[in-house]
Protein backbone atom coordinates (compact mmCIF):
# COMPACT_ATOMS: atom_id res chain seq x y z
CA UNK A 1 0.00 0.00 0.00
CA UNK A 2 1.16 3.34 -1.00
CA UNK A 3 2.62 5.13 2.23
CA UNK A 4 3.62 8.59 3.43
CA UNK A 5 7.35 9.81 3.84
CA UNK A 6 8.38 12.14 6.08
CA UNK A 7 11.73 13.23 5.96
CA UNK A 8 13.69 15.31 9.23
CA UNK A 9 17.46 16.67 9.36
CA UNK A 10 18.51 13.83 6.99
CA UNK A 11 22.30 14.67 6.00
CA UNK A 12 24.52 12.13 4.12
CA UNK A 13 27.70 11.82 3.47
CA UNK A 14 30.30 10.48 1.71
CA UNK A 15 33.77 9.32 3.66
CA UNK A 16 33.93 12.83 4.99
CA UNK A 17 32.25 14.93 2.19
CA UNK A 18 29.12 15.84 3.05
CA UNK A 19 26.42 15.88 -0.01
CA UNK A 20 22.96 16.86 1.33
CA UNK A 21 22.40 18.72 4.49
CA UNK A 22 19.80 18.64 7.18
CA UNK A 23 16.81 17.78 4.39
CA UNK A 24 13.19 17.73 6.00
CA UNK A 25 10.56 17.19 3.87
CA UNK A 26 6.58 15.44 3.36
CA UNK A 27 6.13 12.81 0.30
CA UNK A 28 2.17 12.20 0.39
CA UNK A 29 0.75 8.85 -0.94
CA UNK A 30 -0.47 8.44 -3.90
CA UNK A 31 1.22 11.72 -5.55
CA UNK A 32 4.00 12.58 -7.89
CA UNK A 33 7.16 14.53 -6.30
CA UNK A 34 9.82 15.39 -8.83
CA UNK A 35 13.29 16.32 -7.37
CA UNK A 36 15.08 18.80 -9.50
CA UNK A 37 18.04 20.67 -9.32
CA UNK A 38 21.23 21.75 -11.00
CA UNK A 39 24.32 18.55 -11.43
CA UNK A 40 25.35 17.85 -7.74
CA UNK A 41 23.11 19.09 -5.71
CA UNK A 42 22.28 16.19 -4.07
CA UNK A 43 18.95 14.94 -5.69
CA UNK A 44 20.11 11.54 -6.42
CA UNK A 45 22.02 10.88 -3.60
CA UNK A 46 18.84 12.15 -1.54
CA UNK A 47 16.45 9.89 -3.38
CA UNK A 48 19.32 7.20 -2.60
CA UNK A 49 18.10 7.78 1.08
CA UNK A 50 14.96 6.97 0.86
CA UNK A 51 15.95 3.07 0.26
CA UNK A 52 19.17 2.82 1.90
CA UNK A 53 21.29 2.64 -1.31
CA UNK A 54 23.15 5.46 -0.33
CA UNK A 55 24.85 3.35 2.49
CA UNK A 56 25.83 1.01 -0.47
CA UNK A 57 28.31 2.91 -1.89
CA UNK A 58 31.94 2.67 0.28
CA UNK A 59 32.03 5.91 2.49
CA UNK A 60 28.37 6.73 2.41
CA UNK A 61 26.69 7.52 5.77
CA UNK A 62 23.59 8.80 6.92
CA UNK A 63 22.14 11.04 9.77
CA UNK A 64 18.92 12.19 10.57
CA UNK A 65 14.93 10.29 10.06
CA UNK A 66 12.95 9.18 7.49
CA UNK A 67 9.88 7.97 8.27
CA UNK A 68 7.53 5.56 6.36
CA UNK A 69 4.18 5.68 8.05
CA UNK A 70 4.71 5.22 11.04
CA UNK A 71 8.37 3.58 11.06
CA UNK A 72 11.80 5.05 10.53
CA UNK A 73 13.72 3.67 8.10
CA UNK A 74 17.10 4.08 9.63
CA UNK A 75 15.79 3.01 13.15
CA UNK A 76 18.58 0.62 14.83
CA UNK A 77 16.42 -2.28 14.21
CA UNK A 78 15.68 -1.77 10.67
CA UNK A 79 17.19 -4.31 7.79
CA UNK A 80 17.95 -2.53 5.00
CA UNK A 81 17.34 -5.57 2.89
CA UNK A 82 13.83 -5.32 4.21
CA UNK A 83 13.60 -2.19 3.25
CA UNK A 84 14.49 -2.33 -0.46
CA UNK A 85 11.80 -4.90 -0.46
CA UNK A 86 9.09 -2.09 0.62
CA UNK A 87 10.78 0.84 -1.34
CA UNK A 88 11.10 -0.21 -5.24
CA UNK A 89 13.95 1.98 -7.34
CA UNK A 90 13.98 2.25 -11.03
CA UNK A 91 17.40 3.58 -12.30
CA UNK A 92 18.39 5.99 -15.15
CA UNK A 93 19.98 3.03 -17.30
CA UNK A 94 17.87 0.57 -17.73
CA UNK A 95 18.94 -2.75 -15.36
CA UNK A 96 16.93 -5.81 -16.55
CA UNK A 97 19.28 -8.67 -15.21
CA UNK A 98 20.97 -9.92 -18.93
CA UNK A 99 21.35 -13.40 -17.68
CA UNK A 100 17.45 -13.65 -17.28
CA UNK A 101 14.75 -14.08 -19.58
CA UNK A 102 11.42 -11.26 -19.67
CA UNK A 103 9.74 -13.94 -17.24
CA UNK A 104 12.15 -14.23 -14.80
CA UNK A 105 12.99 -10.54 -14.32
CA UNK A 106 9.73 -9.39 -13.33
CA UNK A 107 9.67 -12.86 -11.09
CA UNK A 108 13.39 -11.76 -9.77
CA UNK A 109 11.72 -10.00 -6.74
CA UNK A 110 9.36 -12.38 -5.62
CA UNK A 111 11.11 -14.89 -5.83
CA UNK A 112 13.87 -13.01 -3.47
CA UNK A 113 10.68 -12.67 -0.83
CA UNK A 114 8.82 -16.07 -0.85
CA UNK A 115 7.76 -19.39 -2.28
CA UNK A 116 5.20 -18.46 -5.07
CA UNK A 117 3.27 -21.19 -7.05
CA UNK A 118 4.08 -21.52 -10.85
CA UNK A 119 0.37 -20.05 -11.84
CA UNK A 120 1.08 -17.40 -9.18
CA UNK A 121 3.83 -16.16 -10.13
CA UNK A 122 2.32 -16.15 -14.00
CA UNK A 123 -0.63 -14.47 -12.75
CA UNK A 124 1.87 -11.49 -11.17
CA UNK A 125 4.08 -11.07 -13.79
CA UNK A 126 1.42 -10.56 -16.35
CA UNK A 127 -0.25 -8.71 -13.76
CA UNK A 128 2.60 -6.25 -13.89
CA UNK A 129 4.17 -6.31 -17.17
CA UNK A 130 0.35 -5.40 -18.36
CA UNK A 131 0.55 -2.36 -15.91
CA UNK A 132 3.90 -1.33 -16.82
CA UNK A 133 2.28 -1.28 -20.26
CA UNK A 134 4.82 -3.30 -21.64
CA UNK A 135 2.59 -7.16 -21.77
CA UNK A 136 1.48 -6.87 -25.19
CA UNK A 137 4.75 -5.94 -26.52
CA UNK A 138 6.39 -8.87 -25.09
CA UNK A 139 3.54 -11.70 -24.17
CA UNK A 140 4.71 -13.91 -27.18
CA UNK A 141 8.41 -14.05 -25.57
CA UNK A 142 8.67 -14.12 -22.24
CA UNK A 143 11.40 -16.76 -22.26
CA UNK A 144 13.51 -14.33 -24.41
CA UNK A 145 16.18 -12.48 -22.78
CA UNK A 146 15.51 -9.35 -21.24
CA UNK A 147 18.09 -7.19 -22.94
CA UNK A 148 17.01 -8.24 -25.78
CA UNK A 149 14.46 -5.42 -25.72
CA UNK A 150 14.76 -1.73 -27.04
CA UNK A 151 15.36 0.68 -24.24
CA UNK A 152 12.30 2.14 -23.45
CA UNK A 153 10.97 -1.60 -23.06
CA UNK A 154 14.14 -2.26 -20.73
CA UNK A 155 12.53 0.88 -18.69
CA UNK A 156 9.27 -1.06 -19.08
CA UNK A 157 10.74 -4.20 -17.37
CA UNK A 158 12.52 -2.46 -14.75
CA UNK A 159 9.19 -1.10 -13.38
CA UNK A 160 7.16 -3.88 -13.88
CA UNK A 161 10.13 -5.87 -11.69
CA UNK A 162 9.80 -2.97 -8.89
CA UNK A 163 5.95 -2.93 -9.18
CA UNK A 164 5.92 -6.80 -9.29
CA UNK A 165 6.20 -6.48 -5.38
CA UNK A 166 3.68 -4.37 -4.37
CA UNK A 167 6.15 -1.66 -2.93
CA UNK A 168 5.23 0.92 -1.05
CA UNK A 169 7.02 3.41 -2.63
CA UNK A 170 8.46 3.78 -6.14
CA UNK A 171 11.72 6.02 -6.16
CA UNK A 172 12.88 6.52 -9.77
CA UNK A 173 16.58 7.82 -11.04
CA UNK A 174 16.04 10.13 -14.04
CA UNK A 175 14.35 6.55 -15.26
CA UNK A 176 13.80 8.56 -19.42
CA UNK A 177 17.32 10.22 -19.68
CA UNK A 178 18.75 7.34 -21.38
CA UNK A 179 15.33 6.95 -23.81
CA UNK A 180 14.18 8.72 -26.91
CA UNK A 181 11.09 11.13 -26.81
CA UNK A 182 8.55 8.80 -27.78
CA UNK A 183 9.62 6.04 -24.77
CA UNK A 184 9.48 8.48 -22.80
CA UNK A 185 6.16 9.53 -23.72
CA UNK A 186 4.92 5.91 -22.52
CA UNK A 187 6.71 5.87 -19.06
CA UNK A 188 5.38 9.20 -18.44
CA UNK A 189 1.59 8.26 -19.32
CA UNK A 190 2.72 4.75 -17.32
CA UNK A 191 3.90 7.47 -14.14
CA UNK A 192 0.50 8.83 -14.30
CA UNK A 193 -1.16 5.61 -13.77
CA UNK A 194 0.89 4.33 -11.66
CA UNK A 195 0.74 6.78 -8.76
CA UNK A 196 -3.05 5.71 -7.94
CA UNK A 197 -1.11 2.78 -6.57
CA UNK A 198 1.85 3.77 -5.04
CA UNK A 199 4.13 6.84 -3.68
CA UNK A 200 6.32 8.17 -6.62
CA UNK A 201 9.09 9.98 -6.08
CA UNK A 202 11.22 11.00 -9.04
CA UNK A 203 14.40 12.66 -10.14
CA UNK A 204 14.85 14.57 -13.56
CA UNK A 205 16.80 16.76 -15.26
CA UNK A 206 14.17 18.10 -17.38
CA UNK A 207 12.04 20.74 -15.89
CA UNK A 208 9.05 19.87 -18.63
CA UNK A 209 8.87 16.45 -17.50
CA UNK A 210 8.81 17.26 -13.91
CA UNK A 211 5.94 19.95 -14.89
CA UNK A 212 4.01 16.92 -16.91
CA UNK A 213 4.25 14.33 -14.59
CA UNK A 214 4.47 15.46 -10.86
CA UNK A 215 1.80 16.83 -8.09
CA UNK A 216 4.68 18.15 -6.18
CA UNK A 217 7.92 19.42 -6.79
CA UNK A 218 10.97 19.44 -4.80
CA UNK A 219 14.08 22.56 -5.93
CA UNK A 220 18.03 21.45 -4.60
CA UNK A 221 20.60 23.26 -5.20
CA UNK A 222 24.21 24.18 -3.25
CA UNK A 223 25.72 26.88 -2.50
CA UNK A 224 29.43 26.10 -4.61
CA UNK A 225 30.83 23.66 -6.05
CA UNK A 226 32.04 21.43 -2.86
CA UNK A 227 29.83 22.41 -0.72
CA UNK A 228 26.21 19.99 0.64
CA UNK A 229 23.31 20.32 -1.36
CA UNK A 230 20.63 21.75 -0.05
CA UNK A 231 16.34 21.79 -0.16
CA UNK A 232 15.20 25.09 -1.63
CA UNK A 233 11.37 24.66 -1.80
CA UNK A 234 8.89 21.88 -2.30
CA UNK A 235 5.44 23.05 -3.50
CA UNK A 236 2.65 21.99 -5.50
CA UNK A 237 4.28 21.49 -9.22
CA UNK A 238 2.26 24.23 -10.31
CA UNK A 239 3.02 27.18 -8.09
CA UNK A 240 7.07 26.09 -8.41
CA UNK A 241 6.48 26.70 -12.25
CA UNK A 242 4.54 29.79 -11.98
CA UNK A 243 5.11 31.60 -8.99
CA UNK A 244 7.64 30.20 -6.57
CA UNK A 245 8.53 31.67 -3.45
CA UNK A 246 12.58 31.52 -3.71
CA UNK A 247 14.30 33.83 -5.99
CA UNK A 248 17.12 30.75 -7.05
CA UNK A 249 14.32 28.36 -7.88
CA UNK A 250 12.47 31.15 -10.46
CA UNK A 251 16.27 31.50 -11.45
CA UNK A 252 16.82 27.91 -12.00
CA UNK A 253 13.65 27.27 -14.01
CA UNK A 254 13.48 30.21 -16.42
CA UNK A 255 17.50 28.54 -17.57
CA UNK A 256 19.09 31.49 -16.18
CA UNK A 257 21.23 28.93 -14.24
CA UNK A 258 22.01 25.39 -14.17
CA UNK B 1 29.95 34.35 -44.03
CA UNK B 2 30.70 31.33 -46.55
CA UNK B 3 33.19 29.15 -45.53
CA UNK B 4 34.80 26.40 -47.14
CA UNK B 5 35.60 23.42 -45.92
CA UNK B 6 38.37 21.42 -47.23
CA UNK B 7 37.42 18.46 -49.75
CA UNK B 8 38.39 15.54 -48.20
CA UNK B 9 39.48 13.05 -50.67
CA UNK B 10 42.83 14.88 -50.69
CA UNK B 11 43.44 14.47 -47.06
CA UNK B 12 46.30 11.89 -47.06
CA UNK B 13 45.21 11.20 -43.51
CA UNK B 14 41.40 10.07 -44.97
CA UNK B 15 43.38 7.12 -46.31
CA UNK B 16 44.37 5.02 -43.11
CA UNK B 17 46.49 2.47 -44.86
CA UNK B 18 49.09 4.66 -47.06
CA UNK B 19 50.61 6.24 -43.57
CA UNK B 20 53.38 4.35 -42.85
CA UNK B 21 52.98 3.99 -38.83
CA UNK B 22 49.84 1.93 -40.20
CA UNK B 23 51.56 0.06 -42.92
CA UNK B 24 54.14 -1.07 -40.12
CA UNK B 25 51.87 -2.03 -37.68
CA UNK B 26 49.49 -3.40 -39.91
CA UNK B 27 52.76 -6.12 -41.19
CA UNK B 28 54.07 -6.53 -37.14
CA UNK B 29 50.38 -7.52 -36.74
CA UNK B 30 49.45 -9.80 -39.35
CA UNK B 31 52.93 -11.66 -38.93
CA UNK B 32 52.50 -11.95 -35.26
CA UNK B 33 49.42 -13.73 -36.77
CA UNK B 34 50.49 -15.73 -39.17
CA UNK B 35 53.52 -16.69 -36.52
CA UNK B 36 51.21 -18.38 -34.72
CA UNK B 37 49.30 -19.95 -37.36
CA UNK B 38 52.93 -21.05 -38.43
CA UNK B 39 54.43 -22.71 -34.67
CA UNK B 40 50.64 -24.17 -34.47
CA UNK B 41 50.92 -26.15 -37.81
CA UNK B 42 54.30 -27.19 -36.98
CA UNK B 43 53.74 -28.48 -33.61
CA UNK B 44 50.98 -30.10 -34.94
CA UNK B 45 52.80 -31.64 -37.98
CA UNK B 46 55.68 -32.42 -36.03
CA UNK B 47 53.94 -34.42 -33.48
CA UNK B 48 51.06 -36.31 -36.03
CA UNK B 49 54.50 -37.26 -38.10
CA UNK B 50 56.31 -38.82 -35.26
CA UNK B 51 53.53 -40.63 -33.69
CA UNK B 52 52.48 -42.41 -37.07
CA UNK B 53 56.25 -43.77 -37.28
CA UNK B 54 55.56 -45.42 -33.40
CA UNK B 55 52.20 -46.40 -33.37
CA UNK B 56 52.48 -48.14 -37.07
CA UNK B 57 55.25 -50.39 -35.44
CA UNK B 58 52.93 -50.83 -31.82
CA UNK B 59 51.52 -54.70 -32.22
CA UNK B 60 48.97 -53.90 -29.90
CA UNK B 61 46.04 -51.61 -29.11
CA UNK B 62 47.95 -48.04 -28.83
CA UNK B 63 44.51 -46.50 -27.27
CA UNK B 64 43.47 -49.44 -24.73
CA UNK B 65 46.71 -51.16 -23.73
CA UNK B 66 48.00 -50.72 -20.37
CA UNK B 67 51.48 -51.47 -20.64
CA UNK B 68 54.88 -49.29 -21.78
CA UNK B 69 57.41 -51.47 -23.64
CA UNK B 70 58.22 -49.75 -26.95
CA UNK B 71 61.66 -51.09 -27.04
CA UNK B 72 60.09 -55.04 -26.37
CA UNK B 73 60.27 -57.08 -29.31
CA UNK B 74 57.65 -56.42 -30.78
CA UNK B 75 56.87 -53.15 -29.43
CA UNK B 76 53.90 -53.37 -26.81
CA UNK B 77 52.86 -49.64 -25.47
CA UNK B 78 49.79 -48.13 -25.24
CA UNK B 79 48.07 -45.20 -23.27
CA UNK B 80 45.29 -46.35 -21.02
CA UNK B 81 46.67 -45.90 -17.90
CA UNK B 82 48.30 -42.73 -18.97
CA UNK B 83 45.10 -41.00 -19.82
CA UNK B 84 43.08 -42.20 -17.09
CA UNK B 85 45.81 -41.18 -14.47
CA UNK B 86 45.81 -37.86 -16.54
CA UNK B 87 42.29 -37.34 -16.65
CA UNK B 88 41.54 -38.57 -13.26
CA UNK B 89 43.87 -36.56 -11.57
CA UNK B 90 42.49 -33.54 -13.18
CA UNK B 91 39.24 -33.58 -12.73
CA UNK B 92 40.10 -33.92 -8.74
CA UNK B 93 42.04 -31.20 -9.21
CA UNK B 94 39.44 -29.35 -10.69
CA UNK B 95 36.53 -30.69 -8.07
CA UNK B 96 38.67 -29.03 -5.56
CA UNK B 97 40.37 -26.34 -7.26
CA UNK B 98 37.16 -24.32 -8.76
CA UNK B 99 34.50 -23.88 -5.71
CA UNK B 100 37.88 -23.21 -4.03
CA UNK B 101 38.88 -20.08 -5.91
CA UNK B 102 35.66 -18.97 -6.67
CA UNK B 103 35.18 -18.92 -2.91
CA UNK B 104 38.51 -16.74 -2.84
CA UNK B 105 37.48 -14.61 -5.88
CA UNK B 106 34.53 -13.96 -4.37
CA UNK B 107 35.66 -13.28 -1.12
CA UNK B 108 38.79 -10.49 -2.53
CA UNK B 109 36.32 -8.96 -5.08
CA UNK B 110 32.55 -8.61 -2.75
CA UNK B 111 33.23 -9.22 0.49
CA UNK B 112 36.83 -8.41 1.71
CA UNK B 113 37.75 -4.95 3.20
CA UNK B 114 39.94 -3.37 0.73
CA UNK B 115 42.52 -3.44 3.31
CA UNK B 116 42.37 -7.37 2.99
CA UNK B 117 41.53 -7.79 -0.43
CA UNK B 118 44.44 -6.12 -1.50
CA UNK B 119 47.10 -8.32 0.34
CA UNK B 120 45.24 -11.50 -0.01
CA UNK B 121 45.29 -10.79 -3.68
CA UNK B 122 49.05 -10.30 -3.84
CA UNK B 123 49.01 -13.81 -1.63
CA UNK B 124 47.48 -15.44 -4.73
CA UNK B 125 49.61 -14.03 -7.06
CA UNK B 126 52.85 -14.73 -4.96
CA UNK B 127 51.24 -18.99 -5.15
CA UNK B 128 51.23 -18.67 -8.99
CA UNK B 129 54.80 -17.39 -8.71
CA UNK B 130 56.11 -20.67 -7.22
CA UNK B 131 58.13 -23.41 -9.81
CA UNK B 132 56.19 -26.57 -9.79
CA UNK B 133 58.50 -28.57 -9.25
CA UNK B 134 59.04 -26.87 -5.77
CA UNK B 135 55.39 -27.52 -5.46
CA UNK B 136 56.76 -31.20 -6.50
CA UNK B 137 58.85 -31.14 -3.34
CA UNK B 138 56.63 -30.19 -1.27
CA UNK B 139 53.92 -32.47 -2.31
CA UNK B 140 56.43 -35.41 -1.46
CA UNK B 141 57.91 -34.11 1.49
CA UNK B 142 54.91 -32.56 3.66
CA UNK B 143 51.64 -33.80 1.47
CA UNK B 144 52.39 -37.47 1.14
CA UNK B 145 53.13 -38.12 4.52
CA UNK B 146 50.68 -35.65 6.02
CA UNK B 147 47.87 -37.36 4.21
CA UNK B 148 48.04 -40.87 5.32
CA UNK B 149 45.38 -39.89 8.13
CA UNK B 150 43.36 -37.98 5.69
CA UNK B 151 43.38 -41.22 3.41
CA UNK B 152 42.33 -43.28 6.20
CA UNK B 153 39.40 -40.90 7.40
CA UNK B 154 37.93 -41.48 3.29
CA UNK B 155 38.95 -45.19 3.56
CA UNK B 156 36.94 -46.17 7.01
CA UNK B 157 34.09 -43.31 5.97
CA UNK B 158 33.57 -42.84 2.69
CA UNK B 159 35.22 -46.43 1.37
CA UNK B 160 32.01 -48.01 0.61
CA UNK B 161 31.91 -45.40 -2.82
CA UNK B 162 34.85 -47.90 -4.03
CA UNK B 163 37.08 -44.95 -5.13
CA UNK B 164 38.24 -44.08 -1.62
CA UNK B 165 38.56 -47.49 -0.64
CA UNK B 166 41.68 -48.56 0.01
CA UNK B 167 42.83 -51.30 -1.18
CA UNK B 168 46.64 -51.55 -0.24
CA UNK B 169 48.73 -49.79 2.14
CA UNK B 170 51.90 -48.13 1.30
CA UNK B 171 52.33 -44.27 0.85
CA UNK B 172 49.99 -41.79 -0.21
CA UNK B 173 52.09 -40.98 -3.23
CA UNK B 174 48.85 -41.48 -5.49
CA UNK B 175 46.60 -40.06 -7.92
CA UNK B 176 44.70 -38.58 -5.29
CA UNK B 177 47.57 -36.75 -3.72
CA UNK B 178 48.36 -35.59 -7.12
CA UNK B 179 44.91 -33.93 -7.50
CA UNK B 180 44.90 -31.98 -4.58
CA UNK B 181 48.52 -31.18 -5.40
CA UNK B 182 47.46 -29.85 -8.66
CA UNK B 183 44.54 -28.60 -7.19
CA UNK B 184 46.85 -25.88 -5.43
CA UNK B 185 48.45 -25.17 -8.65
CA UNK B 186 45.93 -24.10 -10.34
CA UNK B 187 43.98 -22.13 -7.84
CA UNK B 188 46.26 -19.14 -8.48
CA UNK B 189 45.11 -18.69 -12.20
CA UNK B 190 41.69 -19.60 -11.47
CA UNK B 191 41.65 -17.31 -8.63
CA UNK B 192 42.66 -13.99 -10.10
CA UNK B 193 41.16 -14.52 -13.84
CA UNK B 194 37.15 -14.79 -11.88
CA UNK B 195 38.32 -12.04 -9.28
CA UNK B 196 38.88 -9.54 -12.65
CA UNK B 197 35.90 -10.68 -13.84
CA UNK B 198 33.63 -10.61 -10.51
CA UNK B 199 35.37 -7.01 -10.05
CA UNK B 200 34.24 -5.63 -13.83
CA UNK B 201 30.65 -6.83 -13.05
CA UNK B 202 28.41 -3.85 -14.03
CA UNK B 203 27.28 -1.55 -10.85
CA UNK B 204 23.67 -1.28 -12.15
CA UNK B 205 23.49 -5.43 -11.99
CA UNK B 206 24.31 -5.28 -9.01
CA UNK B 207 22.52 -2.61 -7.80
CA UNK B 208 19.30 -4.06 -9.79
CA UNK B 209 19.64 -6.99 -7.29
CA UNK B 210 19.81 -4.78 -4.34
CA UNK B 211 17.18 -2.48 -4.92
CA UNK B 212 15.03 -5.78 -5.03
CA UNK B 213 15.74 -6.38 -1.55
CA UNK B 214 18.24 -8.87 -2.54
CA UNK B 215 21.06 -9.55 0.96
CA UNK B 216 24.98 -9.63 -0.39
CA UNK B 217 24.69 -13.83 -1.49
CA UNK B 218 21.37 -12.93 -3.26
CA UNK B 219 22.81 -9.75 -5.17
CA UNK B 220 26.23 -12.51 -6.21
CA UNK B 221 23.50 -15.26 -7.11
CA UNK B 222 21.74 -12.64 -9.20
CA UNK B 223 24.09 -10.75 -10.86
CA UNK B 224 27.72 -11.68 -10.22
CA UNK B 225 27.91 -15.56 -10.80
CA UNK B 226 25.75 -14.94 -14.14
CA UNK B 227 27.82 -12.52 -15.28
CA UNK B 228 30.72 -14.45 -14.57
CA UNK B 229 29.57 -17.68 -16.17
CA UNK B 230 32.04 -17.77 -19.20
CA UNK B 231 34.64 -15.87 -17.24
CA UNK B 232 34.47 -18.46 -14.57
CA UNK B 233 34.47 -21.26 -17.54
CA UNK B 234 37.61 -19.85 -19.03
CA UNK B 235 39.40 -19.56 -16.13
CA UNK B 236 38.47 -23.36 -15.00
CA UNK B 237 39.65 -24.09 -18.66
CA UNK B 238 42.88 -22.38 -18.20
CA UNK B 239 43.25 -24.14 -15.09
CA UNK B 240 42.44 -27.73 -16.48
CA UNK B 241 45.25 -26.87 -19.49
CA UNK B 242 47.89 -26.83 -16.51
CA UNK B 243 46.96 -29.67 -14.56
CA UNK B 244 46.48 -32.20 -17.93
CA UNK B 245 49.87 -30.58 -18.68
CA UNK B 246 51.43 -30.35 -15.41
CA UNK B 247 54.62 -32.73 -15.45
CA UNK B 248 57.36 -32.18 -12.32
CA UNK B 249 55.47 -31.95 -9.39
CA UNK B 250 53.16 -35.26 -10.77
CA UNK B 251 56.64 -37.16 -11.74
CA UNK B 252 57.63 -36.35 -7.95
CA UNK B 253 55.23 -37.75 -5.92
CA UNK B 254 53.20 -40.52 -7.90
CA UNK B 255 54.73 -43.40 -8.00
CA UNK B 256 53.99 -44.86 -11.04
CA UNK B 257 52.86 -48.00 -12.20
CA UNK B 258 51.05 -49.02 -15.22
CA UNK B 259 48.23 -50.24 -13.93
CA UNK B 260 44.67 -48.52 -14.07
CA UNK B 261 43.03 -48.36 -10.93
CA UNK B 262 39.60 -47.05 -9.43
CA UNK B 263 40.69 -47.06 -6.32
CA UNK B 264 42.33 -43.44 -6.05
CA UNK B 265 44.01 -43.52 -2.88
CA UNK B 266 46.09 -46.36 -4.18
CA UNK B 267 49.39 -45.66 -4.88
CA UNK B 268 50.36 -45.53 -8.51
CA UNK B 269 49.17 -44.33 -12.23
CA UNK B 270 50.71 -41.93 -14.50
CA UNK B 271 49.90 -39.26 -16.64
CA UNK B 272 51.28 -38.11 -20.07
CA UNK B 273 53.46 -35.37 -19.08
CA UNK B 274 54.43 -37.32 -16.15
CA UNK B 275 55.49 -40.61 -17.92
CA UNK B 276 57.36 -38.43 -20.78
CA UNK B 277 59.31 -36.83 -18.28
CA UNK B 278 60.24 -40.02 -16.52
CA UNK B 279 61.10 -42.16 -19.78
CA UNK B 280 62.34 -39.20 -22.49
CA UNK B 281 66.09 -39.80 -21.23
CA UNK B 282 66.81 -43.49 -21.50
CA UNK B 283 64.63 -44.46 -24.31
CA UNK B 284 66.22 -44.62 -27.82
CA UNK B 285 64.89 -43.40 -31.11
CA UNK B 286 61.91 -45.02 -31.28
CA UNK B 287 60.71 -45.22 -27.26
CA UNK B 288 60.84 -41.37 -28.03
CA UNK B 289 58.44 -41.13 -31.37
CA UNK B 290 56.16 -43.36 -28.50
CA UNK B 291 56.66 -41.08 -26.12
CA UNK B 292 55.63 -38.07 -28.31
CA UNK B 293 52.73 -39.96 -29.66
CA UNK B 294 51.27 -40.64 -25.90
CA UNK B 295 52.00 -36.50 -26.24
CA UNK B 296 50.05 -35.91 -29.02
CA UNK B 297 46.98 -37.85 -27.34
CA UNK B 298 47.34 -35.61 -24.61
CA UNK B 299 47.81 -32.22 -27.67
CA UNK B 300 44.22 -33.74 -28.52
CA UNK B 301 42.82 -33.92 -25.32
CA UNK B 302 43.25 -30.27 -24.37
CA UNK B 303 41.94 -29.27 -28.02
CA UNK B 304 38.98 -30.97 -27.55
CA UNK B 305 38.74 -29.80 -23.33
CA UNK B 306 39.12 -25.99 -24.96
CA UNK B 307 36.40 -26.74 -27.83
CA UNK B 308 33.59 -28.37 -25.30
CA UNK B 309 34.48 -25.04 -23.11
CA UNK B 310 33.70 -22.62 -25.96
CA UNK B 311 30.75 -24.25 -27.26
CA UNK B 312 29.37 -24.11 -23.50
CA UNK B 313 30.30 -20.69 -23.33
CA UNK B 314 28.39 -19.94 -27.01
CA UNK B 315 25.87 -22.07 -26.20
CA UNK B 316 23.97 -18.92 -24.66
CA UNK B 317 25.52 -16.33 -25.75
CA UNK B 318 22.41 -14.19 -25.85
CA UNK B 319 21.95 -14.21 -21.89
CA UNK B 320 25.89 -13.49 -21.46
CA UNK B 321 24.92 -9.84 -20.27
CA UNK B 322 27.63 -9.03 -23.78
CA UNK B 323 24.77 -7.28 -25.20
CA UNK B 324 23.76 -5.10 -22.01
Amino acid sequence: MAKRIDVSGLSAYYGAHKAIDDISMTVEPRSVTAFIGPSGCGKSTFLRTLNRMHEVTPGGRVEGKVMLDDENLYGSHVDPVAVRRTVGMVFQRPNPFPTMSIFDNVAAGLRLNGKYKKSQLSEIVERSLKGANLWNEVKDRLNKPGSGLSGGQQQRLCIARAIAVEPDVLLMDEPCSALDPISTLAIEDLIGELKERFTIVIVTHNMQQAARVSDRTAFFNLAAVGQPGKLIELDDTERIFSNPSVQATEDYISGRFG
Amino acid sequence: MVTTTPPIRNSRRAEGASRPGDKVFLGLSRGSGITLLVIMAAIAVFLTYRAVLAISQDSTNFLTTSEWNPAGQPPVFGIAVLAFGTVVSSIIAMVIAVPVAIGIALFISHYAPRKLAKPLAYVVDLLAAVPSIIYGLWGAIFLVPYLGGLNKWLDDYMGWTYIFDKSSDGVARSLFTVGILLAIMILPIITNVTREVFLQVPKMHEEAALALGATRWEVIRMSVLPFGRSGIISASMLGLGRALGETMAVAVVLSPSFVISGHLLDPGGGTFAQNIAAKFNEANEFGRDALIASGLVLFVITLLVNGAARWIIGRRKEYSGAAA
